[in-house]
């Protein structure tokens, strides 16, 4: 049994899991970005990337040139951020997190069908310029599309950690995802705030909308990578950058090495449900997930 | 110094409320004592007892070597500045935390974290320093929640209302009624929690707890934010619980001047640890209470607040 | 959702109602058996009066888990397809099973799904739990697309309703099935009325509000958080066996989707949290707006638009229409309908 083990198998099955697993990070932090600092779990964060991915789409069929396109949906993005907040989470400001929940569920709902009607439902094909082609590191074949989108979604987090260290307005961040009220008592200006969050997990929902849809085709079923991504959330914290790209990694994984084998017990197509079952049992041995500490609820 | 005190004196605690006793009181299963409680609690075995409780959260240490004794019947005060660790010290005792090191004895039996589910079997019943109310529930359902753990019948039963779901439900809210006319509830029986002032849901809070008659009752704060008339009122209401049924009980309350009326006993916690135990008159007198705690009250007679 | 009141007590807050508090639900179901069956049409019955049904029932479920009992489920659908597909193999597998039992039965089974997928709620709270309950929702449409033996190996897990008789008596045609599924839901929303209005529904508010507090008291928490699952999957269920055998008559998993889960979300939150009223309301727009609104657009626009074009203006309204009751009708429509008819009982009686 363990002679016929093919490691070189496995460590190709292993490498494009956690490969993959890179890419449900990406689509994870955007639903960080906006749940540390707000306390909101963004259900719209998926409609967000199927929006931006379509917009640019889009502009590129009508002839834009790829780097201006890039440029105006980054600008459409950072505007319907703007105007999320102000027109759905300001007037439901102090509200409980789970009318928060509901409202960018119905959110979801507005922008999947803006997308479409505007930009029509027909399936786009998305050409980043890099091919899916198997290359050989190491002795060990792996997509250079893969390895492409790993190392844009690995920028993007040195990119959003250098913003939250070294920036003025990225100080101010993370002042108000620790206490809301004390920053609000040293007069930073929260709604601002909060429309830079909604900016940045605009630009993460345009970068992982790109390579999702260069890998699917940009499509109305792309808002469901969402699906992916919570699963990560579940197991790093909603709250946590490093849990979104560990846990990620962890269910990328896991996902495929249990398709490959074991997926055959099960009649295959397991992944659906696969990443829930993972987190599942994860919190059932560690309670309080990948990073977070033992929180005792004050009384 | 952090602590929103009146001086010693400047609130005579002691006011009763006569008409409370002159009221038709629920019978208690337990007679309240007939002698002069003091001479009898002071050669019984403690009711409850902490040894040695240490406690942290991260770097900051809630408790550390806490010990402490309760007689039955007394009136029983914690107290001392904000973050002192008073709340952990009443969570500790309800089972809500988990002491690091120690443990705590009650009734006799010993438990490194006492087990919050059988708290109102062992005959503990306690209120929170933040409402805690049901805001869903009205007044009155609140209060017969506090006795709901007796429930025999299940929900299938309750559902078809046969066997004896009735008779548990109607003596559940008639108990419930006796209790709010004690405190002086009726008039808002069948609001909904939620919708009434904080002080008279404060005192829904002590209904919710007394109607289960608790061997012990702890108290986390059920006069912060009163007025000094509601303060005197409400202390009123605790001493008339505790000789009606013969309560022993635990009270964290900041205002010196009502504690010093009520308790039998007070044990000051300063930075997690005890600094000085004893009548209210030893308090008044000892050193380092003065130094730590009330130090500025004090000099401050007037109780001008601090 | 900030001030959630019940049923309950706002039939307690009226002292002495309590015959009118009765009479008003007592005339809707006489009017629903009379005079509905007399006048309506086929298209009233099927396009209307049946979804309506099922997704007021689904709505009554979930209300009693995520309203009363405060565990947000995003995994209803999955309830209702385990209902329907349990149904459908009671009846065909057990000879002579009447129809009544593998109801009961189908929705024991759904409790049952419940109860599992209820047990992360004893570790988790909030999101978490939230989450964790989409995996009901996807392991059930996948284990039923995936093993054929749950709908007798047909095509793509496409079940067909069997004739629905119960003690000799055929419910037939649009009438009949209405008539059916309005007992199977007249029924089950005065149990769960009972329910919610029972000590152990008021253990389930108590957990919602403050489960430390519950605890203490000495309310069994886990215990209550399971039934809690249990029955509302349980009604959830039978809600999905209405759904296959009285309304569409022939289903398949994947009509049991997320959104059909969201679906009976929005039910609850526009038609009210913790109010049994509120998930018929909350139905009755959910069914009648789509219709409402493509009729609208054919009459203001004509055929112009494809069905694509008005799914998704469909969509972008519905999406809307969440929206703005959060934002202005928090407590759903059974506030506002509470609100207006206080408004006309005070205008009557002062003039
Ligand atoms: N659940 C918790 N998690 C983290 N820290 C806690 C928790 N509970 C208490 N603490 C910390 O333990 C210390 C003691 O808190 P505690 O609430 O017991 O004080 P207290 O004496 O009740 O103060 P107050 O008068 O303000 O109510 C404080 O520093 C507090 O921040
Ligand atoms: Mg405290």
């Amino acid at each position: 049994m363990i002679a016929d083990f093919d490691y070189q198998f496995f460590l190709e099955v292993l490498t494009g899991g956690l490969l993959s697993g890179v890419m449900y990070s990406l689509v994870a932090i955007g639903f960080v970005l906006i749940y540390k600092t707000s306390g909101v779990l963004n259900f719209a964060q998926g409609a967000l990337l199927l929006f931006a991915a379509l917009t640019f789409v889009s502009l590129v069929e009508r002839g834009m040139p790829f780097a201006l396109a890039l440029a105006v949906t980054f600008a459409v993005m950072v505007a319907l951020g703007i105007g999320i907040e102000r027109a759905v989470l300001r007037p439901l400001t102090n509200k409980p997190p789970i009318t928060l929940f509901m409202a960018t569920l119905g959110l979801s709902y507005i922008i999947e069908g803006a997308a479409q009607l505007i930009w029509g439902t027909q399936v786009h094909g998305l050409e980043l310029g890099i091919e899916d082609v198997p290359l050989e590191v190491g002795g060990v074949l792996v997509s250079q599309f893969d390895i492409f989108a790993a190392a844009v979604a690995a920028a993007m987090v040195l990119l959003l950690s250098l913003f939250f260290r070294y920036t003025r307005i990225g100080l101010s961040f993370r002042a108000v995802a620790d206490d809301q009220f004390a920053a609000l008592a040293v007069g930073l200006r929260l709604p601002l705030i909060w429309a830079g969050v909604w900016a940045a997990a605009g630009l993460v929902a345009l970068v992982a909308g790109l390579l999702w849809g260069a890998r699917l085709g940009v499509q109305f079923s792309l808002s469901l990578v969402v699906l992916k991504a919570l699963p990560v959330l579940v197991l790093g914290g909603f709250d946590s950058i490093l849990g979104a790209i560990v846990g990620g990694l962890l269910i990328g994984a896991s996902e495929k090495l249990a398709e490959v084998y074991i997926g055959d017990y099960f009649g295959g197509g397991i992944e659906s449900w696969f990443a829930y079952v993972v987190a599942l049992v994860f919190l059932l041995i560690r309670p309080s997930g990948l990073f977070g500490q033992k929180l005792v609820e004050r009384v | 110094m952090p602590i929103s005190s009146h001086a010693f004196g400047a609130i005579e605690a002691s006011v009763y409320a006569p008409e409370i006793f002159a009221q038709g009181l629920p019978a208690a299963p337990r007679q309240a004592h007939e002698e002069p409680r003091q001479l009898a609690a002071e050669d019984a075995a403690p009711l409850l007892s902490l040894e040695g409780i240490g406690l942290s959260f991260g770097g900051v240490i809630a408790l550390a070597e806490v010990d402490l004794s309760v007689r039955p019947g007394e009136i029983r005060a914690i107290i001392g500045p904000n973050g002192a660790g008073k709340s952990s010290l009443i969570n500790v005792i309800s089972g809500v935390y988990r002491a690091d090191r120690g443990h705590v004895r009650l009734n006799g039996a010993r438990y490194a974290q006492v087990p919050t589910q059988r708290l109102a079997r062992l005959g503990v019943a306690r209120t929170f320093q933040n409402l805690a109310l049901f805001k869903g529930l009205n007044v009155l359902d609140n209060v017969a929640s506090g006795i709901a753990y007796r429930t025999r019948s299940n929900f299938a039963g309750q559902i078809l209302g046969i066997g004896r779901s009735r008779r548990e439900q109607a003596d559940q809210r008639g108990r419930a009624d006796q209790i709010l006319e004690f405190l002086h509830l009726t008039g808002v029986r069948d609001r909904l929690a939620g919708t009434l002032p904080y002080g008279l849901q404060k005192r829904v809070e002590l209904a919710r707890a007394l109607v289960a008659e608790p061997r012990l009752l702890l108290l986390d704060e059920p006069m912060a934010g009163m007025t000094a008339g509601e303060k005197s009122e409400m202390a009123a209401y605790v001493r008339a619980a505790r000789d009606r049924f013969a309560t022993t009980v635990v009270l964290i309350e900041h205002d010196v001047g009502v504690v010093m009326g009520l308790s039998d006993r007070i044990a000051v916690l300063d930075y997690g640890r005890k600094i000085a135990d004893g009548t209210p008159d030893e308090i008044r007198n000892d050193q380092r209470v003065i130094d730590a705690y009330l130090g500025v009250a004090s000099e401050n007679e007037e109780g001008a607040g601090i | 959702m900030s001030a959630i009141t019940t049923d309950l007590s706002a039939t307690e807050l009226s002292k002495g109602a309590n015959l009118s508090s009765w009479l008003a639900p007592l005339i809707v179901v006489a009017f629903a058996y009379i005079v509905v069956p007399l006048i309506g049409g086929s298209y009233l019955f099927e396009a209307i009066l049946l979804p309506f049904l099922a997704l007021s029932l689904a709505g009554v479920g979930l209300n009693i888990l995520t309203g009363y009992a405060g565990q947000v489920s995003l995994g209803s659908a999955a309830f209702m397809a385990a209902g329907a597909f349990a149904a459908y193999n009671f009846n065909l597998r057990v000879e002579g099973l009447p129809l009544v039992a593998s109801i009961v039965l189908s929705g024991i089974v759904a409790a049952a799904i419940g109860i599992v997928f209820g047990l992360p709620s004893l570790r988790l709270r909030g999101f978490y739990l939230a989450v964790s309950t989409l995996a009901a929702q996807f392991f059930v449409q996948w284990a039923l697309t995936k093993f054929s033996w749950f709908s007798n190996d047909s095509a793509s897990g496409v079940i067909d309703a069997p004739k629905l008789c119960i003690a000799g008596f055929e419910f037939d045609g649009a009438v009949g099935r209405y008539l059916f599924a309005l007992t199977v839901v007249v029924i089950l929303t005065f149990l769960a009325y009972r329910l919610v209005s029972s000590q152990t529904g008021r253990n389930f508010i108590a957990i919602r509000d403050n489960e430390i507090a519950a605890r203490i008291i000495g309310i069994p928490v886990l215990r209550t958080k399971l039934l809690a699952f249990a029955i509302s999957s349980f009604i959830i269920g039978v809600a999905g066996v209405i759904w296959a055998f009285a309304y569409l008559r022939t289903v398949e998993p994947a009509g049991f989707d997320l959104d059909r889960s969201f679906q009976i979300l929005f039910i609850i939150i526009i038609g009210g949290l913790a109010s049994i009223r509120g998930a018929f309301l909350g139905a009755a727009l959910i069914v009648v707006f789509p219709l409402a609104l493509s009729r609208l657009g054919n009459f203001l626009l004509g055929d112009v638009f494809d069905s694509g074009v008005l799914d998704m203006s469909q969509r972008i309204v519905l999406g809307a229409l969440i929206i703005l009751f959060l934002i202005l009708e928090p407590d759903g429509l059974v506030a506002l309908w509470d609100r207006v008819r206080r408004r006309l009982l005070l205008a009557w009686q002062s003039s």
